[in-house]
């Protein structure tokens, strides 16, 4: 019985997270910033920008840029094939598509379980880290998805100088 | 029982600007000299329909202004006063003054009260100049005081006898009167006729009962007070020979119109009223809270007939109002959202792609087999591409609807100005996506203003140049093949070529030796370029032209130039018709689809190995007929891997870009279609080169190309 209160609480601070795999790294972001899970086809280049911009698809008519993260921070084998899953991220006003290797498993974490990152041993900016998490024996690093896509070093944004114009 | 009558706020707002708009064109047209009636009907019609919704859904502010207005304008159309520059000009103002009010009342920045007085009180000037301001201002702020909580009753007697030369006392009918709430005494005749405005009571019962004794239902008409011009009317009418005291009359009018809801009036016998309430009423219990405009000027027009012939006021009232139903316009047009048609072309476009995949699935089907499906397609093609004409043209409005701002803008710059213009428009009906016509309204209004300013000379030095005194701008739009021309003519100075060198010099802005005219055109296009002596309000800052390019380049416009000296200038603006379908051309570099605009593109060709040169260090030029134009290598500006690095190979596609002609080199053509722009930036961000992308038959996006960014481009790309 008590345990069944406490689990309640704990539901209630509880977030969903989902994970993803680059390499050999486990990720987890917000649940509630993902639109959607497809494969990854028909995606148009788009000239002279950095290669992990893979260019943009067609969303049901609307046009979304695709993200390799694979190229982005250098992790895991960059291939295309039938099994290439692609995260659509629903960022505030915008849409944005990510390629991982592997979409793993839905998590639910409590505030209290995701501990501070440490100031080195990610790829990430820490500045784009929430924490760190275990997930049933692993690692799992937990990322501002939307802190991280948005930001300058992403270049999905026009400067804001840009955008005054 | 209440309404929420903020659903119907929207609807007022947009109507009203609706009015001040028709108001203000219909001002500028009126010849002071000899104004029509017909003209002084309408402008007062629209003041009247703004007052009459205004007072309906609470903006009082708006109501009491637009009362004063309405004041004027009905002495006016009575022709008791005639109208003069200096009303025009306070009518003007007034409709900007209401304007301004009314977007405080969408959340815009709030209009202080004592402009709103001092315009008030300028007007009932106008309309009465013997009454001194303050009075008018003061004698309504205090009637407005009184009214805010009160319903005002107009009761008129009318008594077949003399009643109080018998049995009946006046003191005390009107000391129990009194006692009810602000008696005022409006007009008192001989046989007892009387008529005096009541405020305070709810409801008109405890009247009635102080009458009850006194005289019968039918002698007696008690009212919600309603319109002025039931007084105004009134006032002129020597048969009742009102007394109307002006400076408390509207602010009860207007506070009875806010209550115009709690019900209306009670006729107790119609023969007796005066027939323009008649007709009042019964065009209320028509139309609701939507006084149509259309219908007032009929009603009010009977007002004045029965005037004339009080003997059958009954009769009159209601033949008017039939003729009102008869002419009450069906309703032809309805207001919806942007959102909502832009939603629609949206899902338009998704259907014309649906339907080129599966055409292009289907293609694939034995045509014997599968006949009905292919008949079915060529059929869903014919419907979709009707659907997509037809949604796009609700977008589609006459570009009067910026023009129709211009003559006002004229109007006021040269009263400030002291110079002569007349404006000309032309093709003011002429069709343009709205997207456009909002996003044209700044450039032209700009180009006006520096025509005004620089292009048409003062009176006295246009006579000395044996011009007439009146300089004449043109505003012209017209279709162009697949753009829209727009043209603002002067008759003024043109452009001093001599002035423009100068000035470049002065800014160091780099000219070749012997430049052509166009170039030295093209120099007012700088930031910071102006030739205007001094800086005025009106333009001279430098800060224009350049937005002005820009914007229309936004709108993919190019800007065109012409002038004489002497003879005037023409700025010409050429515009895509809309922004939301492109007529492209699509090519292939490699594995890559991009869309070019057609309306850019001059020709194509292969060429033969004599017409390809190297400059040295410049790149690749083609000689086209005499002429060499630069060679841009689409894949190599772009970073593709192309099919054919050969442009003998590949095709050149000459383009007109603003920076003059040039010729692409793409592997291939595909075929000409019509594509749905659709932004890129929505979602990610601008991307050189690019203007926009679409989506293809097969669902993949392809990009569309921006020529005059690409020339730019390839032009830093060769190594100096």
């Amino acid at each position: 019985m008590i345990d069944a209160t406490e689990d309640q609480t704990n539901q209630n601070a509880m977030q969903e997270y989902l994970t993803f795999t680059l390499g050999e790294e486990e990720y987890a972001i917000d649940i509630l910033k993902v639109q959607e899970i497809r494969g990854y086809d028909a995606v148009t280049r788009i000239a002279n920008t950095p290669d992990y911009i893979k260019g943009v698809i067609n969303m049901r008519g609307v046009i979304v840029p695709v993200v390799d993260m694979r190229l982005k921070f250098h992790l895991g084998n960059a291939t295309y094939d039938q099994f290439t899953v692609m995260i659509i991220l629903n960022l505030g006003q915008r849409i944005v598509g990510m390629v991982v290797d592997s979409v793993s498993d839905v998590i639910a974490l409590n505030p209290e379980e995701i501990r501070p990152a440490p100031d080195f041993g990610s790829t990430f900016d820490t500045q784009y880290l929430i924490g760190l998490a275990n997930v049933a024996e692993r690692m799992a690093i937990v990322v501002d998805i939307e802190k991280l896509m948005t930001s300058q070093e992403m270049g999905l944004i026009d400067k804001l100088s840009d955008t005054a114009l | 029982m209440s309404i929420d009558l903020s659903q119907f706020h929207q609807v007022f707002i947009d109507e009203a600007h609706e009015h001040l708009g028709n108001m203000e064109q219909l001002l500028l047209a009126l010849d002071v000299e000899d104004a029509s009636l017909e003209d002084l009907n309408a402008i007062f019609r629209a003041a009247h329909s703004i007052k009459g919704g205004s007072g309906t859904f609470g903006f009082s502010d708006i109501a009491e202004l637009t009362h004063a207005l309405e004041t004027l304008l009905d002495k006016l159309r009575k022709q008791i006063l005639d109208p003069t520059d200096e009303m025009i000009s306070a009518f003007l103002e007034c409709c900007d003054l209401l304007n301004a009010m009314l977007e405080a009342h969408q959340g815009g920045a709030s209009v202080d009260d004592a402009t709103t007085d001092t315009m008030r009180s300028r007007l009932l000037r106008l309309a009465d100049p013997d009454l001194p301001s303050e009075a008018i201002v003061n004698a309504e702020n205090e009637s407005s005081l009184i009214h805010d909580d009160a319903s005002a009753w107009l009761i008129e007697l009318n008594p077949l006898t003399d009643l109080f030369a018998g049995s009946a006392s006046l003191e005390a009918v009107t000391a129990d009167l009194s006692a009810l709430g602000q008696l005022t005494l409006l007009s008192q005749q001989p046989g007892s006729r009387m008529t005096w405005q009541l405020k305070g009571p709810d409801t008109d019962a405890p009247i009635r009962d102080i009458f009850e004794y006194i005289c019968s239902d039918s002698e007696l008409t008690i009212n919600l007070e309603k319109k002025e011009n039931t007084i105004d009317a009134a006032e002129q009418d020597d048969g009742f020979g009102f007394f109307v005291d002006e400076s408390t009359l509207p602010a009860a009018q207007e506070k009875a119109q806010a209550d115009e809801d709690n019900g209306f009036g009670f006729f107790i016998d119609e023969s007796e009223l005066p027939a323009q309430q008649q007709a009042e009423r019964e065009e209320q219990q028509g139309f609701g809270f939507f006084v149509d405009e259309q219908d007032l000027p009929a009603a009010q027009t009977a007002a004045i007939q029965t005037k004339s012939s009080n003997q059958k006021p009954i009769k009159s009232a209601k033949t008017t109002n039939k003729q009102d139903n008869a002419k009450a316009p069906a309703e032809n047009s309805i207001r919806v959202g942007v959102e909502k048609v832009d939603q629609l072309i949206n899902l338009v476009g998704e259907l014309v792609i649906t339907r080129s995949m599966l055409a292009q699935s289907a293609s694939q089907l034995d045509p014997v087999e599968f006949e009905a499906i292919h008949e079915g397609l060529v059929n869903l093609e014919r419907n979709s591409r009707d659907l997509q004409e037809a949604v796009m043209s609700i977008r589609m409005l006459p570009i009067n609807f910026v023009f129709g701002r211009f003559p006002r803008v004229v109007r006021d710059l040269t009263q400030k100005m002291n110079k002569k213009v007349r404006l000309k428009l032309v093709g003011e009906e002429t069709e343009l996506d709205k997207g456009l016509i909002e996003k044209l309204a700044d450039p032209l209004t700009h180009l006006l203003r520096n025509s005004i300013d620089h292009g048409i000379e003062t009176p006295d030095v246009r006579t000395a140049a044996g011009k007439t005194e009146e300089g004449t701008i043109t505003l012209s739009a017209s279709h162009q093949g697949g753009s829209i021309l727009v043209q603002i003519t002067d008759d003024g100075a043109g452009l001093n070529r001599e002035k423009l060198l100068e000035k470049a010099r002065e800014k160091n802005i780099p000219l070749s030796d012997n430049p052509t005219d166009k170039e030295v055109w093209q120099l007012i296009f700088a930031p910071g370029f102006s030739t205007a002596k001094q800086v005025t309000d009106v333009s001279g800052r430098g800060v224009g032209m350049d937005v002005v390019q820009r914007n229309i380049a936004e709108m993919k416009g190019q800007v065109e130039i012409e002038s004489v000296p002497g003879q005037g200038t023409t700025i010409g603006l050429r515009l895509p018709l809309t922004l939301a379908i492109l007529d492209g051309m699509t090519l292939r570099v490699g594995n890559e689809i991009f869309i070019m605009p057609l309306t850019r593109i001059l020709e194509s060709l292969q060429p033969v190995h004599d017409q390809l040169k190297t400059v040295s260090g410049k790149g690749r030029v083609v000689q086209i007929r005499g002429e060499y134009l630069p060679l841009i290598a689409l894949y190599q500006v772009l970073n593709l891997e192309p099919e054919v690095t050969d442009p003998e190979k590949g095709i050149l596609v000459v383009v007109e870009s603003n920076s003059g002609k040039v010729a692409l080199f793409v592997d291939e053509l595909i075929a000409q279609q019509q594509v749905v722009i659709k932004s890129l930036e929505t979602h990610y961000r601008k991307v050189e080169g690019i203007s926009g992308a679409t989506i293809m038959g097969d669902g993949r996006v392809a990009l569309i190309l921006d020529i005059d960014k690409l020339a730019r481009m390839s032009s830093s790309h060769v190594p100096a």
